[in-house]
């Protein structure tokens, strides 16, 4: 109760955030740009734990692959920002971004066709993720291959994604990717008010994959789905396929974390291939695991405090990050194995 | 007469040349009991095995009415109708008893109608009447993980109850219990195989006796024996199986 | 025929000069120059002293000159003509020509070089000059020069060309060499007028079976149509011959490639494999291994004796570094964690995380360059033109060798044998008094030691840098996984597998998606064969 009541509060004075962003600079509750701009971020970062939670947290799937749902819905959004900068690009062309210009393309890429409709991005954003989870999961999980052999065919996935969206003729901006961004749905994209925009829309997808993932878990769904972690076999005796229900819910995750990406994209101003890179998937899963796997609460307050400490790290001794990452994997995995949250329900018993 | 339930028919299981089933043939009828003894490494789990969908055997054929078991999933084979107890109890040990017995309970399994389903007055009365019969309604809310070896057994017997099979594979059902409960289940099974049929395995001979059905002695992948309990005890080659090695 | 105008007249300053007149004359120097080199060795110095002041004239003298210079052959001529090039030689209005430093050409002494001034150059002159050192090299005492000059000659062919490369190649003793200039020798009769010759050529030419010679082949079918037949059999042969040659070389660098992987897999197929120890930071292993090969060879630096075996001294130094490295990890974190994969799999990622981390401050984010001893560089040429570069081939017999040792350990020794039976039966092994904690702490680090020493090997063809282990894990856990977990075999057929693979899809797909494919050609493999090529069949397998 307490813990949903903290909730309830966090979400609250995230909420105020681009609202106390307006009062004017001398006033004592004046938030900065960049408050609200990483406050932004980190929720879409929340999102993509409250995926990975779902799908391993709950079902036992680790993927070490979720960094590249996320990073192919901010492709998709990133699509519609480069078809929204229009003439305004360095060659001025009225169609085509300009590295395709740079490139010699002649015309758009048919895979590029309808991101000019912002309606059209968003569902990208949730359907190819979901299809290309669907597509592995279906491989995976009829042949059952499960643990840790999953976790590495994800992070090969990944990996490869990585390295074809380095290639120039992807047709999606190679090294660079895409930035630059001029406007989405006709707000400029440098303004306090987009900020504001994309910082509510985050933080009502957040809302929303939190009401979906809680309806899943408190479901018989989620019931078998934690009967499937820890007995997958049993669970097929009694009657349920595994290949199924892992599906639905490694295909939902996906579509989840495709969404946060199309959010985060806007508000960080670039996409390129590095999102792709196995290190950011499994630094996503370290969240999880650090707030407390099994606990959707456990994924928010994870994502929020990693994230955290790596923003407060990287400025005061940039260093020492990567050996506090490298830490908190060995220290959460040796000594909190249920997260923070498993701290905090200990307390109050 | 009417059709078998179960029909195996030289049915071969080979592990890297080992025969761990060597042309087994078994046939169950529609409410029969039957108990199935046999010294260790006979068969007698690589026969669940095969029936339940684990292991695929190298040649026979596999029938549960007139559906071809070889050529089926686990998941399938579960909803057909067939139930399995493990010799080694196993349940969902992050769930409660009553959590366990809810997703043992007859319903739709795929995830949309999981996810839809809702709990009715019915499906409640029938999980508590369950619980009141293996005797485990007190903890209804307790953790799997946290229960007795014998409160497993029962709790897994439970579970065989709520999937309302026609066909109970139960895999040494009685071992950790009490004299008492191991004639409590004697008694819940004998009187299920009213209804459906029970294939027990079991090393007990006094639970099997009290079974009073018809026995079928496995003995290295093949069946050695069949008859009444008196009928395979005095039975020659049993006696030799049993204690001329 | 590509004698012609632009090429003999160009850039005189004057008019070109009607090509055969051309010809001719150069045709008769040269085998004047020629036979007087031939017959009459000991003369040979006088002529170089005769065609000295040419060089002090006007441009065509100095042409002459130069062309005189090329074919005889003697050896001072170089230095000479090597200083026309470069503009530092000088002339006296006597007539005398002086080296750099104010040397008499023809003397070998000091001279007066007060009135001196730079001869100098045009177009016709350099031309002459290109020549002239191309042939003098044919006679250079350096067999890799000679070589040199015998491939200069077949690029730029010229009928007049025929009788010097006859010469040399009735002196040449090196086999290689002489290849080299009878392949030349075809090149130029190809353009000559002796048809005869010239039908011997092209049937020399396709033997040879080598990618210039087929574009000269298919040159000189258009201007000579009557042997069309001839050439078009020639052609034929040298396709197939460099189409087998292709295959040798791709499938070379394959197992080159897959040995890489081999070593990198083989540490992984015993932690993961044979322990079921899922090490993420075994990459980091690997990355150690190639740092201590940077430190060694640093100390040894300083030791000219010691330097070049700086490399061997490396592997047991990498072994050692990796495996403490490894019995570490495995006392100290692993094994709290047994049982417990997706843990493991986290923990170990951290663990691989402060390895670098910890690398980058201590040696800085930038590569290191770890240089190749003599003794493994160069190329080599197998039968067929097969080149072969031997760093490469070291690293073949390298990955062989460590799992030769690796097979060894596991089958002959008694930490083999307590390892084999801890895996097979932990309690048991442990009844009879095998410490397994010991035996689990050694077995990592003999896995983690191999890790260190594919380390030194990769450190030959990558660069030393802290993040370099990551590039490696992903494929090292694929060849493990489609090998078949558990199996030396499948891991080594695994790897080459692999590494072949890569390397034929190379050319079609580039070398990126050359990755993604044989990803993606693994991930539906296993759904085929979910255990692996070499998968452990049986009930230990099924449960």
């Amino acid at each position: 109760m307490t813990l949903r009541l903290v909730l309830i509060g966090a979400v609250l004075v995230l909420a105020a955030l681009p609202a106390l962003n307006r009062l004017p600079a001398e006033n004592a509750l004046h938030v900065s740009d960049f408050i609200v701009s990483i406050a932004g971020k980190w929720i879409t970062y929340a999102v993509l734990a409250l995926a990975i939670d779902l799908a391993w947290g709950y079902a036992g799937i680790l993927s070490l692959g979720h960094g590249a749902f996320f990073a192919l819905g901010g492709y998709a959004i990133g699509m519609h920002l480069m078809r929204l900068i229009g003439p305004r690009g360095v060659y001025g062309h009225p169609v085509l971004p300009d590295f395709m210009v740079f490139l010699g393309y002649k015309e758009l890429p048919w895979y590029w066709l309808g991101f000019d409709h912002f309606p059209f991005a968003i569902l990208m954003a949730m359907l190819v993720p979901g299809v290309l989870a669907g597509v592995v999961g279906y491989l995976a999980f009829r042949s059952r291959i499960t643990g840790v052999y999953l976790s590495i065919i994800t992070q090969a996935l990944t990996y490869a994604l990585m390295l074809a969206f380095f290639r120039n003729d992807m047709g999606f901006g190679g090294n660079n990717g895409f930035t630059d961004f001029k406007e989405l749905l006709g707000m400029p994209l440098n303004t306090a008010a987009a900020r504001g925009a994309l910082f509510y829309a985050s933080l009502l997808l957040l809302l929303g994959a939190l009401w979906i993932c809680s309806r899943v878990t408190r479901s018989k769904l989620g019931r078998v789905l934690v009967a499937i972690r820890d007995a997958e076999s049993r669970a097929r005796f009694l009657g349920y396929d595994v290949t199924q229900h892992k599906l639905f819910v490694f295909v939902l995750s996906a579509m989840i974390a495709g969404l946060a990406g199309a959010l985060y994209v806007p508000q960080v101003g670039i996409i390129n291939p590095g999102e792709f890179s196995p290190g950011n998937s499994i630094e996503a899963v370290i969240w999880v695991a650090v707030g407390g796997r099994g606990t959707l609460v456990g994924a928010l307050l994870g994502a929020f405090s990693v994230n955290a400490l790596k923003t407060w790290l990287t400025t005061v001794a940039p260093d020492l990050w990567l050996f506090a990452l490298g830490g908190l994997f060995v220290a959460v995995t040796l000594f909190l194995p249920r997260g923070l949250i498993g701290l905090f329900s200990r307390a109050q018993r | 007469m009417s059709e078998p339930v179960l029909y195996l028919d030289g049915v071969s299981v080979v592990f890297d040349g080992f025969k761990a089933l060597n042309g087994l043939s078994l046939i169950v009828d529609a409410g029969e009991l039957r108990a199935i003894i046999g010294p260790n490494g006979a068969g007698k789990t690589t026969m669940m095995d095969v029936i339940t969908g684990k292991t695929r055997p190298t040649a026979g054929v596999v029938r549960f009415r007139r559906h071809d078991l070889t050529k089926l999933d686990e998941a399938s084979i579960a909803n057909l109708g067939i139930g399995r107890k493990f010799q080694k109890p196993t349940m969902f040990d992050a769930l409660t008893v009553f959590e366990n017995l809810e997703l043992a309970l007859k319903a739709p399994r795929g995830p949309l109608a999981c996810l839809r389903w809702v709990l009715t007055g019915e499906a409640r009365r029938r999980i508590e009447a369950v619980m009141e019969e293996v005797g485990l309604a007190a903890r209804a809310h307790d953790r799997a993980a946290i229960l007795s070896h014998g409160q497993r057994q029962w709790l897994e017997i439970g579970m065989l109850l709520m999937q309302d099979p026609e066909l109970l594979l139960v895999d040494e059902p009685v071992a950790g219990m009490t004299d008492q409960e191991t004639e409590h289940t004697a008694a819940l099974l004998v009187r299920i195989a009213g209804r459906r049929s029970v294939v027990v395995v079991e090393h007990d001979l006094e639970f099997v006796r009290a079974l009073g059905s018809k026995v079928t002695v496995l003995c290295e992948g093949s069946m050695l024996s069949e008859g009444s309990i008196d009928h395979v005890q005095n039975d020659p080659r049993v006696v030799e199986v049993y204690l001329g090695r | 025929m590509r004698t012609g105008a632009a090429e003999h007249g160009g850039g005189a300053g004057g008019f070109p000069a009607p090509p055969f007149l051309k010809v001719d004359m150069r045709q008769l120097l040269l085998a004047l120059g020629l036979m007087l080199w031939l017959a009459l060795p000991a003369r040979a110095q006088d002529a170089f002293t005769a065609a000295l002041p040419g060089l002090a004239g006007g441009f065509s003298d100095i042409a002459t000159s130069v062309e005189q210079l090329g074919v005889l052959g003697d050896p001072r001529a170089l230095p000479v003509l090597r200083a026309l090039q470069e503009g530092r030689l000088q002339r006296t209005a006597d007539g005398r020509v002086l080296l750099p430093g104010g040397i008499d050409a023809a003397t070998g002494q000091a001279a007066d070089a007060a009135a001196a001034e730079t001869v100098r150059l045009n177009n016709r002159v350099r031309q002459a000059l290109r020549g002239a050192l191309g042939r003098l090299q044919l006679v250079s005492p350096d067999a890799a020069e000679r070589g040199a000059a015998a491939e200069a000659i077949f690029r730029a062919r010229s009928a007049e060309d025929v009788p010097l490369l006859q010469a040399a190649i009735a002196r040449e003793a090196d086999a290689g060499v002489r290849a080299k200039m009878v392949l030349a020798l075809a090149a130029a009769q190809l353009v000559a007028p002796d048809e005869e010759a010239k039908r011997a050529a092209v049937a020399r030419l396709g033997a040879a079976g080598a990618a210039e010679a087929r574009a000269l082949l298919l040159e000189a079918r258009a201007s000579n149509p009557d042997m069309a037949t001839a050439i078009d059999v020639s052609v034929a042969t040298i396709d197939r011959a460099l189409s087998i040659r292709r295959a040798a070389e791709t499938l070379f660098q394959g197992l080159s490639l897959g040995s890489v992987l081999l070593l990198a897999a083989l540490g992984l197929a015993v932690t993961f494999g044979v322990m079921g120890v899922i090490n993420m930071a075994h990459g980091e292993f690997v990355m150690l291994g190639a740092y201590a090969t940077f430190v060694v060879q640093e100390a040894c630096r300083g030791t000219p004796w010691l330097a070049p075996w700086s490399l061997p001294l490396s592997v047991p130094a990498a072994f050692l570094v990796a495996a403490a490295a490894g019995a570490v990890l495995e006392r100290g974190l692993i094994r709290h964690l047994y049982g417990r994969p997706l843990e493991t799999l986290l923990m170990t990622f951290g663990v691989g995380m402060i390895l670098q981390q910890a690398v980058r401050v201590a040696f800085g984010a930038q590569n290191r360059e770890v240089i190749s001893p003599a003794w493994m560089q160069g190329t080599l040429m197998l039968p067929g033109g097969v080149a072969v570069t031997q760093n490469r081939l070291w690293i073949i017999v390298f990955g062989i060798a460590v799992l030769l040792l690796v097979v060894a350990a596991i089958r002959f020794t008694r930490f083999g044998l307590e390892m084999r039976a801890v895996v097979q039966n932990r309690r048991i092994a442990a009844t009879m008094g095998i410490r397994t904690g010991r035996v689990d702490a050694l077995t990592f680090a003999f896995g983690s030691g191999i890790a260190g020493m594919a380390g030194v090997a990769v450190s030959q063809i990558d660069n030393v840098s802290p993040n370099l282990g990551t590039g490696y894990i992903i494929d090292s856990f694929m060849v493990v996984v489609f090998g078949g977990v558990g199996s030396l075999t499948g891991t080594l057929v695994g790897a080459l597998t692999l590494g072949v693979v890569n390397k034929v899809l190379e050319p079609y797909a580039g070398a990126v998606l050359a990755k993604v494919f044989v990803l993606v050609a693994i991930m539906l493999f296993i759904q085929r064969r979910p255990r692996g090529l070499f998968a452990l069949k049986g009930r230990a397998a099924e449960s």
